[in-house]
């Protein structure tokens, strides 16, 4: 199945996850995302969406089957070639992994740092973004003393400073009230009319029924993807 | 990269609060033992060359009984003359000085006491022989050339010589080992720190591997880190070295042995030792590097 507006980004062929030698907790994955399109991935809870993340962000290898990612074979590629192309995704964790000795700007400025970008621009680049999170208070506040929401903004901003291609986000709504939880897909859906390809990990239905997104969605460990016209089953 | 704090928090970690300590006792004892290398070797080259190619011919005065003073004195000096006169026509010998009775007495005087009357001792009587070590005679050769004098006693100090430089290029050799030793102990106490590290910062590192964080970048705040720490350590440990010899550089002074190590250090010595702290910051830098970018490869 293919999904999108553009080139493709996201290939899964067949790929299948299992732990150690336990049993396989994603079989026979097959989808294609192209460049710009926004999905969700829906599934109840230990239906295996954090772990489909973790394939796509890169953080795990599959069991089995082929994974391309940005025109290319994730498998083959070079180590160093592997990190140029996690700086092209950025990812909401859904516990945030905000560095805790950090203040909130030096969070958000990592990807950045990473990536080689001058102090100065670095500056810049991030107390604006925390300006448009309304975090401009609390630019050298630690997380411990964020509250909730404040933390999830700045790892929003973390994963998105960098312009990624595609961003991805693990139960982002999971902490917040509704009212947030529509804000915050409201602000993700801005950064997909900007381009950025997004994929947004939820088990929150009614959140998903309100907006016209597809959905891949998880049920014991194989995918269906369906359009919020019509639903398509792989 | 010192303006901001570092992603990892390691000043915080338990494990490698202690490495400057452990470092810097490291350091102490293997500048301690690069020192006494360095003493050792320096005395062994100077006992080689300054004793290689000499001999010493005693004259030993005849005290057998009913052998009167002056008779026994004048037998003495002659057979000195006579050996002087056969050591000076024998080729390869480039000078055969007799000692005066005033020198011998100072050689003996360590051992007989100052003032002593030498004049009542029947001492033998010394020559130094100077030969060229490439063509001079051997020890067999001086003494068929001296059989003919009495009382003659040839000793070549080549032979104890040799075994007492070997020891002391073996005590040199200990010593660098000891010091090798040391430096497998400091390498392999930074790796055990640094694994710490990275299993204390797990989280973290994995966030920055996935933000995209080349291997390079996180083993960078590791090195750093390590280095700083390990200059630190190695520059208090050299400071107790340095107290430390020139305490026992004082104490051995006051010796005056002829053969004893000196432990004053040159200044080319000294600078040898103050190069052991940035050889030990960097070989604490390149552990730790080499060992986070190996315990990198196994993430995905």
């Amino acid at each position: 199945m293919v999904a999108g507006v553009g080139s493709k980004m996201v290939r899964f062929e067949n790929v299948g996850l299992r732990y150690g030698m336990g049993p396989e907790v994603l079989r026979d994955i097959s989808f294609r995302l192209a460049s710009g399109s926004f999905h969700f991935l829906t599934g109840s809870s230990g239906a295996g969406k954090s772990s489909l993340l973790r394939l796509i962000y890169l953080a795990l290898r599959p069991s089995r089957g082929l994974i391309n990612m940005f025109g290319q074979d994730v498998a083959t590629l070079p180590r160093a070639d592997r990190q140029d192309l996690r700086r092209r995704i950025g990812v909401v964790f859904q516990d945030f992994h905000l560095i805790e000795h950090l203040s909130a700007l030096d969070n958000v400025a990592i990807p950045l740092r990473v990536a080689g970008m001058s102090p100065s621009c670095i500056q810049s680049n991030v107390s604006e973004l925390l300006n448009w999170v309304g975090l401009t208070d609390h630019l050298g506040s630690r997380p411990a003393t964020l509250s909730g929401g404040q933390q999830q903004r700045v790892a929003i901003a973390r994963a998105v400073i960098s312009r990624p291609q595609l961003l991805l986000a693990d139960e982002p709504t999971g902490n917040v009230d509704n009212e947030i939880a529509m804000r915050l897909i409201y602000l993700f859906d801005e950064l997909n009319k900007m381009g950025t390809t997004v994929i947004i990990a939820t088990h929150n239905e009614e959140l998903v029924s309100r907006f016209n997104h597809p959905v891949i969605h998880l049920e014991d460990g194989e995918a269906s993807m369906a359009s919020r016209s019509e639903k398509v089953c792989a | 990269m010192f303006n901001r704090p570092l992603d990892l928090p390691l000043d915080q970690d338990g494990s490698s609060r202690f490495l400057p300590w452990i470092i810097a006792l490291m350091v102490y004892l293997a500048a301690l033992s690069l020192a006494v290398a360095m003493a050792i070797g320096a005395t062994a080259g100077r006992w080689d060359q300054g004793f290689s190619g000499t001999m010493t011919v005693q004259i030993v005065p005849d005290i057998s009984a009913g052998n009167p003073d002056k008779k026994r004195q004048a037998k003495t000096a002659k057979a000195l003359e006579r050996a002087l006169t056969l050591l000076r026509d024998t080729p390869g010998v480039i000078s055969a000085e007799p000692l005066s009775v005033e020198e011998i007495s100072s050689l003996l005087a360590p051992w007989l006491g100052e003032g002593s009357q030498m004049d009542e001792l029947e001492i033998p009587r010394l020559i130094d022989v100077r030969v060229d070590p490439e063509t001079g005679p051997d020890l067999a050769t001086v003494k068929r050339r001296l059989a003919g004098v009495s009382g003659v006693v040839v000793d070549d100090h080549g032979i104890w010589l040799e075994r007492l430089v070997k020891l002391a290029y073996s005590v040199e050799v200990i010593a660098f080992a000891i010091v090798l030793c040391i430096a497998l102990a400091a390498v392999a106490t930074v790796v055990f720190t640094t694994r710490s590290g990275m299993a204390v910062h797990h989280g973290t590192i994995e966030v920055l591997h996935l933000i995209g964080a080349q291997d390079v970048y996180i083993a960078r705040q590791f090195q750093f880190h390590a280095m700083l720490r390990g200059l630190r350590g190695s520059l208090a440990g050299l400071a107790m070295a340095a107290v430390t010899l020139a305490v026992l550089g004082t104490l051995a002074g006051s010796i005056d042995l002829p053969l004893f190590p000196a432990l004053t250090l040159t200044p080319w010595q000294w600078a040898g030792l103050a190069i052991m702290p940035v050889a030990a910051a960097l070989i604490t830098m390149i552990t730790a590097r080499i060992t986070v970018l190996r315990a990198l490869v196994e993430m995905p």
